[in-house]
Formats: C-alpha cells, sequence, structure tokens
C-alpha cells in the first residue's frame, strides 16, 4: 500500500495523522453531546458493536470459521454481569471483577462449542453454532423456573453501573469545568477498551497462530501436515473471540442496566457478521469501518426518512427498522456476489475470496 | 387419555412439515451441495400468500372449505416457485463455484430480506386462517386426532410418493439425478444442468407452499417469521436423515417430530419439573449437534463430516 | 544399517480394494530411498498412511528408534517426518516467506498470550523464525521470491518452496510425492541437486518419483510397488535388471 510507504518515509506525517484522530476523538463526545446526548449513547453502542465485530472477525476473518451464534457469548457476558452485579440476586461485585469472569464463562461456552463440533466441515458448523445461539437464548429466555435465575423474557433490570470508589459511570461530574455526563465517560471508557482491542487484534494476526490460522484457511490438510494441530488452533480462535463478546457483553449489561433475552436473537448475530462482511473479512480496519457504517447510518436513516416520509406523505410509510434490516439483508447479498472480499479487504483475503 | 401416542400423533403431524420442507433442503443440497438457508422463507411465503387467499374467499364467497384451500394452496404454489426460482438466480448461480462460505452467507441475507418484504406486505401482526374447517375428532386408541392433523399427514405421505415417481420415473428425474452424481459430466451429455438446479430448487418451492399452508392450518396463525426456526428444524431433519438422500429426509422429518413431541411432552416428567414444555426448540438444535457429531452421515446419508 | 523408518506390514484397504498389502520397507539413515511403481500401485496411499492421512488397517511403524503411533497428520509432522504433495499444495495466498513461517510452527511453541503481549521471548522466537525462513528459502534459491504470492510463482519454483516448507519443520525424514512430475530438464537438474544437497547435510529422504532417470541417479536404494504390493527393494542397478520390475512395468520403460 501507497499509504504505509508514505508513512514509514516520514514517521512525522504518521504522528500527526494519529494525533490529529486522537484529538477528535477526544473532543468527539462533547461535538455530540451538542446535537443531543441520543448521539453519544449511540456512538457508544456503535462501538460496542466494533469490539463484538472485531472479537468474530478473529472467527470468521482469521480463522475462516462462519459462526452465526456469536451473540451467544454477548448474552453469557451480558447475563454474567448481569447475574453479579444487580438486585437480581443480590450480589454487587465490582466490574473489574465481573467482566474477567464474563470473559471466562463466555470462553468456556465457546470452547463447549467447539471442541466437538470444530472438525465439522464450514457450512455445517455455521448452521450448528447457529443453533447452539438459539439454545443459549432458549434458556435465557426460560430459566426462570423452577428457580428464577434470568427473571425469563422480562429480563434483568437495575443492573449496576460501572463504578471505581466513588466515581460512578452513570452520574455527571464537572472535571476540568467541563461537563462529563455518563455516557461521556462510557464514550472513553470504551474507546479505550477498542483500542485494546484493536492492538490485541493486529498483533494476534502478525503471530505464530494468527500465520497458522490463514495456513488453515488456505489448505487445511496442507497445514495439518505442518503440524498445526487444526482442531486445536481453531478451538484458540472460537475461544478468544468468545472471550471478546463476553467483555463486550459485560459492558453492554452496565450502560444499558438492563437486558433481556431480546438483545440476543440471531438477527443481532447476523448484524455482527454483516459488519465483519461488509467491511471485509480478515481486515481490521475494514471491519471497524463496517461495524461503524452499519451502526450509524439505520441511526441516520432513523433520523431522515422518518421525519422526510412525514412531511412527504403525511405518515410513515416504511418503518425505519425495516429499512435497518433491509440494510443489513442487502448488504450480506450485494457484498457476496459484488464484492465478496469486502469494502476494505485484507489483501490475502481479496486474493482469496476472487479466485476460483 | 394416552399421552405417549397422543405425542406421536402430534409429532407424526409436525414430522410430516418438516420431510416436506426437509425435503426442499436436500434435493438442493443433492446437486449443489448448497444449504439453501433462505428455504424457510419460501415456507413463509407460501403460508401467508395461501392464508390472504383463503382469508379473502372465506370472508366473500361460499365455496366449500376444502375448496377454499385447495384454491389458497393453488395460488401459493406459484408465488414460490418464483421465489425460488429468483433466489437460484439471483442470489446462488454466480456463486456455485465461489468458496462454500459466500452462498450460504448471501442466503441468511436473503433470507432477511424477504422477512421484511413480507413485512411490509403483509404487516407486523399475524394472519390467522378463517374458522371453515370443522373441529372433528377422531378417536385413535386413547388418544384422538383432528381432521387438520390427518389431512397433513395424508398430504405429505401423498406429496412424498408423487416426488418419488418424479425423481425415479421421469426423464427430469434422471437429469436430476445425473446432475447430483456428477454436474459437469451430466453437462456433457447432454442434461442443461442450469435447467435442472432450477427446477429443483422450483420443485422444492411448491413443495414448501405447501408445508406453509399445512403448518399454518395446524397453529391457525401465518406469520412473516414463521419460516425461520421451521426452515431450521427442517434443515436439522434433513441432516438426521443424511442430507441429498431423499428418503432421510422424509424419514428424519418424521422422527425429528415425534423426538419434539415426545421431549415436550415428558421432559417435565423427567426433570423433575426443572425444564417444562417450553424448551421444546432446544431438542432439534441437540439432535442436529448429535448427529454432526456423531454420525455425520445421518440415517441414510453418505459421508459429510470431511471437508470437501 | 541404521534405520530411520521402519515401516511393518503394512495394510490399507478402500472398501473391498487393498491399496497397500503387507508393505515392509526399511529406509537406513542419511539415505535417498526411492519409492516407484506405475500408476495406481500405491504409492501415494503409503504416503498418505505415512502421513496421517490416512490410518492404516494394519501393520506399525518404528521411527527414529521408537514406535510411530500414527494418529493424526500434526503429531507425524512433530514427529520428524515433512511431506511434499503430488499437486503442489502450498498455501497459495500466502507469500513464499510466510509460507516457510508457518512450517516453522510445529517447532515453535508462542500461543495466544505470548502474541497479545509480545514479551521478550515470542518476539525472539519471530526474529529467530523471520531468520530461519529467509535462510531456507536462500537454501532453495529462492531468496529473490520471498516476498512473492506463492501461488504468482512459477512451477518449478513452487515445487521447491514446497521442500523449503517443509525444511521448516526440522524433519529427520523429508517425503517427497513427485517432486520432479512436470518439470523441464533444467528444473529437474536444479531439484537433483537439491536434494544431493539436502542429503548431505543430513536429512534422510523418501523420494516418489516417475522419472526414472532421476529416481535411478539419485536414491541408493528404491523398492518397487505394484498392486498394492512391494515386489522389489534394492540398489538401482539391481532393480532394473529384476524380472519382477520388468513385468511390471510391461517391458519396462526404465532406463
Amino acid at each position: 500500500m501507497n499509504l504505509t510507504d508514505k508513512f514509514k518515509a516520514n514517521p512525522a506525517l504518521l504522528w500527526s495523522g494519529v494525533a490529529l484522530i486522537a484529538c477528535a476523538l477526544a473532543v468527539l463526545p462533547f461535538v455530540l453531546a451538542m446535537a443531543g446526548t441520543t448521539w453519544v449513547r449511540v456512538t457508544n453502542l456503535a462501538i460496542l458493536f466494533t469490539l463484538l465485530a472485531l472479537g468474530l472477525n478473529i472467527v470468521v476473518g482469521f480463522a475462516g470459521l462462519l459462526d452465526l451464534g456469536y451473540i451467544a457469548f454477548y448474552g453469557v457476558g451480558a447475563y454474567t454481569y448481569a447475574l453479579l452485579a444487580s438486585p437480581q440476586f443480590n450480589i454487587h461485585l465490582p466490574f473489574w471483577i465481573i467482566l474477567p469472569i464474563g470473559a471466562l464463562a463466555a470462553c468456556v461456552f465457546g470452547v463447549l462449542l467447539g471442541a466437538p463440533t470444530l472438525k465439522l466441515r464450514g457450512d455445517y458448523l455455521a448452521i450448528v453454532t447457529l443453533g447452539f445461539g438459539e439454545i443459549v437464548r432458549i434458556f435465557f429466555n426460560n430459566l426462570s423456573q423452577p428457580v428464577n435465575i434470568t427473571n425469563g423474557p422480562q429480563g434483568i433490570s437495575r443492573i449496576d453501573p460501572f463504578s471505581i470508589g466513588g466515581f460512578s459511570f452513570n452520574q455527571s461530574d464537572i472535571i476540568f469545568g467541563l461537563n462529563f455526563s455518563g455516557p461521556v465517560k462510557y464514550y472513553y471508557l470504551l474507546l479505550l477498551v477498542l483500542i485494546m482491542v484493536i492492538v490485541i487484534n493486529l498483533r494476534l494476526e502478525d503471530s505464530r497462530i494468527g500465520r497458522a490460522w490463514q495456513a488453515i484457511r488456505e489448505d487445511e490438510v496442507a497445514a495439518q501436515a505442518m503440524g498445526i494441530n487444526t482442531t486445536r488452533v481453531k478451538l484458540l480462535a472460537f475461544a478468544m473471540g468468545a472471550s471478546f463478546g463476553g467483555v463486550a457483553g459485560g459492558m453492554f449489561a452496565a450502560i444499558q442496566g438492563f437486558i433481556s433475552p431480546e438483545s440476543f436473537v440471531l438477527v443481532e448475530s447476523v448484524m455482527v457478521l454483516s459488519m465483519v462482511v461488509l467491511g471485509g473479512m480478515g481486515n481490521i480496519w475494514g471491519v471497524i469501518v463496517g461495524a461503524l457504517l452499519l451502526s450509524f447510518v439505520p441511526e441516520l436513516l432513523r433520523h431522515t426518512v422518518e421525519p422526510l416520509q412525514r412531511s412527504l406523505f403525511g405518515r410513515s410509510l416504511i418503518d425505519p427498522e425495516v429499512v435497518r434490516m433491509l440494510l443489513f439483508g442487502l448488504a450480506l447479498m450485494l457484498m457476496m456476489l459484488f464484492r465478496p472480499a469486502g469494502l476494505w479487504p485484507s489483501k490475502v483475503r481479496k486474493r482469496e475470496l476472487t479466485e476460483e | 387419555m394416552d399421552i405417549f401416542l397422543q405425542q406421536i400423533i402430534n409429532g407424526l403431524t409436525l414430522g410430516s412439515v418438516y420431510a416436506i420442507v426437509a425435503l426442499g433442503y436436500t434435493m438442493v443440497y443433492g446437486i449443489i451441495q448448497l444449504i439453501n438457508f433462505a428455504h424457510g422463507e419460501v415456507v413463509m411465503i407460501g403460508a401467508m400468500v395461501a392464508f390472504t387467499v383463503i382469508g379473502w374467499l372465506a370472508a366473500n364467497t361460499a365455496l366449500p372449505p376444502l375448496a377454499i384451500v385447495l384454491i389458497g394452496t393453488i395460488a401459493a404454489i406459484p408465488v414460490c416457485v418464483a421465489v425460488g426460482y429468483a433466489l437460484e438466480v439471483f442470489a446462488y448461480r454466480r456463486l456455485r463455484h465461489a468458496p462454500r462460505l459466500a452462498p450460504l452467507i448471501t442466503a441468511i441475507g436473503a433470507s432477511i430480506v424477504l422477512q421484511q418484504i413480507a413485512m411490509m406486505i403483509w404487516s407486523r401482526n399475524p394472519l390467522a386462517f378463517p374458522q371453515i374447517i370443522p373441529n372433528t375428532v377422531y378417536a385413535v386408541g386413547g388418544a384422538t386426532i383432528t381432521l387438520v392433523q390427518l389431512a397433513i399427514i395424508i398430504t405429505s405421505v401423498a406429496m412424498m410418493i408423487g416426488l418419488t415417481l418424479v425423481v425415479y420415473r421421469t426423464r427430469l428425474g434422471v437429469a436430476m439425478r445425473a446432475a447430483s452424481q456428477n454436474a459437469p459430466i451430466a453437462g456433457l451429455m447432454g442434461v442443461n444442468v442450469n435447467g435442472v438446479i432450477a427446477a429443483t430448487f422450483m420443485i422444492g418451492a411448491a413443495l414448501a407452499a405447501v408445508a406453509g399452508v399445512m403448518v399454518g392450518t395446524y397453529y391457525g396463525i401465518a406469520h412473516y417469521t414463521m419460516g425461520a426456526l421451521l426452515g431450521l428444524k427442517a434443515f436439522c431433519a434433513a441432516v438426521l436423515g443424511g442430507i441429498g438422500n431423499l428418503a432421510g429426509a422424509m424419514l428424519g422429518g418424521m422422527l425429528l417430530g415425534i423426538v419434539e413431541a415426545l421431549g415436550a411432552g415428558y421432559i417435565g416428567d423427567f426433570t423433575n419439573n426443572v425444564f417444562g414444555s417450553n424448551y421444546q426448540d432446544v431438542f432439534a438444535f441437540l439432535v442436529l449437534i448429535a448427529v454432526l457429531v456423531f454420525r455425520p452421515s445421518g440415517l441414510l446419508g453418505e459421508r459429510i463430516g470431511e471437508r470437501a | 544399517m541404521n534405520p530411520l523408518l521402519e515401516v511393518q506390514s503394512v495394510g490399507k484397504s478402500f472398501g473391498g480394494v487393498e491399496a497397500l498389502c503387507d508393505v515392509s520397507l526399511t529406509i537406513a539413515r542419511g539415505e535417498i530411498y526411492g519409492l516407484i511403481g506405475p500408476n495406481g500401485a500405491g504409492k501415494t496411499t503409503f504416503f498418505n498412511v505415512l502421513s496421517g492421512v490416512y490410518r492404516a488397517d494394519r501393520g506399525s511403524f518404528r521411527f527414529n528408534d521408537a514406535p510411530l503411533n500414527v494418529r493424526a497428520p500434526h503429531e507425524v509432522a512433530a514427529a520428524g517426518i515433512a511431506r511434499t504433495f503430488q499437486n503442489i499444495r502450498l498455501f497459495g495466498n500466502m507469500s513464499a516467506l510466510e509460507n516457510v513461517m508457518v512450517g516453522r510452527h510445529v517447532r515453535t511453541g508462542a500461543g495466544i498470550f505470548g502474541a497479545v503481549l509480545r514479551n521478550a521471548a515470542t518476539r525472539a522466537e519471530e526474529r529467530a523464525i523471520h531468520e530461519r525462513a529467509w535462510a531456507l528459502l536462500e537454501y532453495v534459491g529462492l531468496t529473490a521470491r520471498g516476498n512473492d504470492i506463492a501461488h504468482s510463482l512459477p512451477y518449478g519454483d513452487q515445487r521447491r518452496l514446497e521442500i523449503a516448507r517443509a525444511l521448516a519443520t526440522d524433519p529427520l525424514l523429508l517425503a517427497l510425492d513427485e517432486p520432479a512430475a512436470g518439470m523441464n530438464a533444467t528444473e529437474t537438474a536444479t531439484l537433483r541437486s537439491l536434494l544431493e544437497r539436502i542429503r548431505a547435510d543430513g536429512t534422510t529422504i523418501l523420494l516418489i518419483e516417475h522419472d526414472m532417470k532421476l529416481v535411478m541417479g539419485l536414491c541408493d536404494r528404491v523398492a518397487v510397488l505394484d498392486y498394492g504390493r512391494r515386489i522389489a527393494e534394492g540398489a538401482p542397478a539391481a532393480i532394473r535388471e529384476d524380472a519382477a520390475v520388468i513385468e511390471a512395468y510391461l517391458g519396462g520403460t526404465l532406463a
């Protein structure tokens, strides 16, 4: 890529670019807050979905395993957090203890699902993961009897927000004369986690394990002949992806303060997959762009299409929710048909998906 | 009342529907090794179209109930066939030689698009089946079977026989079997492979239309989301029987229906009421996972566990 | 003789067809051992059984003075047997260098945590992998092609890249499945000198090959398979005279 070469030739250019982006990201929530706190919340959700997409990217993009039940891991993380930090059982552990527990729980589920199924051919694996996602949701929905664990379809509410000492993430604080509202605080926290996840992704890609994933994607038989224990390495991808989902789920529970099985339906898995596919499987920056696009565009549509319809026709003809879903569906179809490597494909994936 | 027999009857009813839908999956898989993930939505479209026609006829004419249901079904078939054909041409044909995951992803996209279109046409609310079929109940042993259940089972069996005759007794059937053995060679032998594949999709879609009417009539409602879970379970049934194998799909469907019904009927007793019948939907997936892990070839099929 | 690989009465059937029947052979350390036979004689099946792609129905293997329990291909590679494929199987969309780096997988150990934390040990390991991969590319004469995408390489280079990738696993036995297939005379000559160098540097070679000139000129000993049975074994000169072998080749294309 030219850009990389340019940066290599001129590190000052790179660093000034990074500084510029950092400043923009730092002031972003205050700019958004001017348009309404809603937009800060929308941004937070967008970052949360970017986290999920990056987690799924490890499974789908790096290791080439199609996981259609990914949202289940998100759900496991969310419920772990909710059960350990809410009036449901009257347990209130601090978030920095629960998040790792949630990641671990999701990881365990990932291994439990992956261990017996990862030798299956790709399309079967996809369907099995889909079934797994549904099973987990059905359990969330029904584990209210005979012992009330998940509170069934009503979900769990009054979940504790993140807090460290007296500093709580759901109240406003005035710091340096600036008003940091709850969503703004979460924004910075999410941004921090996002940066960490991006770094982890980049490092995984360029590592011994990352190369093994790529080799498996390219030719599983040859990869085995080179001494790669394919089942184990795939399981690693599954477990990693699941852990990311678990962390994102925990943050989701804390930020929303309320969760219910509704948030962990198949459509959500498909949405995250759309983000990965739209951006270009395997390419970290592409996946981020895909996740942000599919998070913001529906929101923008909600705020433009809806009023436009009302002013033109006097009523809402097409539900913005429908537009959102159509967008996901069409994104998946059209991308696979016409740009299978995504809007911003990784170099390798582009070669892989356009051949044959 | 004999609960066991009753659950068998209920299971056979639902199993017949699964079997008919599973045939659609298995035929397409047999020829192009593709999981037509959007097949469940074709079933949904069939139910919606039929219910619209049936609702209108019931309200505006004095035709006998059987005629109304038949006309509704006949109206649904061409619509489903068109949808099935469109899926093949627009969503899958370009990807026939692409990596396996590509058509699966388009299929998911297509099923979401179909659902949303159905929602725009028929709204979020379910369509209700008009009260036109007499609620006749027959006693069988210690259990009962309703007229609708009986009709569903008989229709399904008739369609299975019909399909078997098509596949083993007609030129089209020979072409289908040839294409499933080796499509390029079949093409060299003068079989119009694209035509055969399209025909397979269309036959599957026609079966799906009837399945849609059956399942809708059984539950009394049709809804734009009804296809997803039904399609998934039918796929499980196809895998259980051995995907690509017609008899396997029939057997798998019936078995899955019975497993589900018995599971739902007895899970409470077996688990001391820790789990109840609301876990019914779990069984299909457990069966699927168990089959794929322990006997990936299904009951009657060839081996599919290896990565091709 | 100091044996590296001892194969004891190995058999393998597919359905009713016996692809391998009671095949025994012994490969000594440091030799180039040829395995020849008409098409369909079971050479590739033997390869696949040895490398764990298929499981033998009968028989046993002894490798490097220990029983070799062939369960999965990756374990065979770990034990020290590396193979190439008849129809080249490179990681087509990775660079030549990356292909060889993947070959180091089995001799290195960095896991998820190493990858994420990039601690000193992991960085050192990565550096070593890099250096070793470049060294192997140089060894097979592909230094200039290191950053090229594997499937864009010319045919002969792909063959040599596959050998470099196999060598990256530090094998005691390098098993080559028709490495000269489809090569022109110049490429075959380059291959031949490469194989001689590999042997000279201490790696034992098992060679399946159709190019009789190459086999007869290169191998220390040769075994002949026909219809899944070993019909002869010995020095190239003896094999050339062997009646059963000539019979198997129908009057013989043996040079």
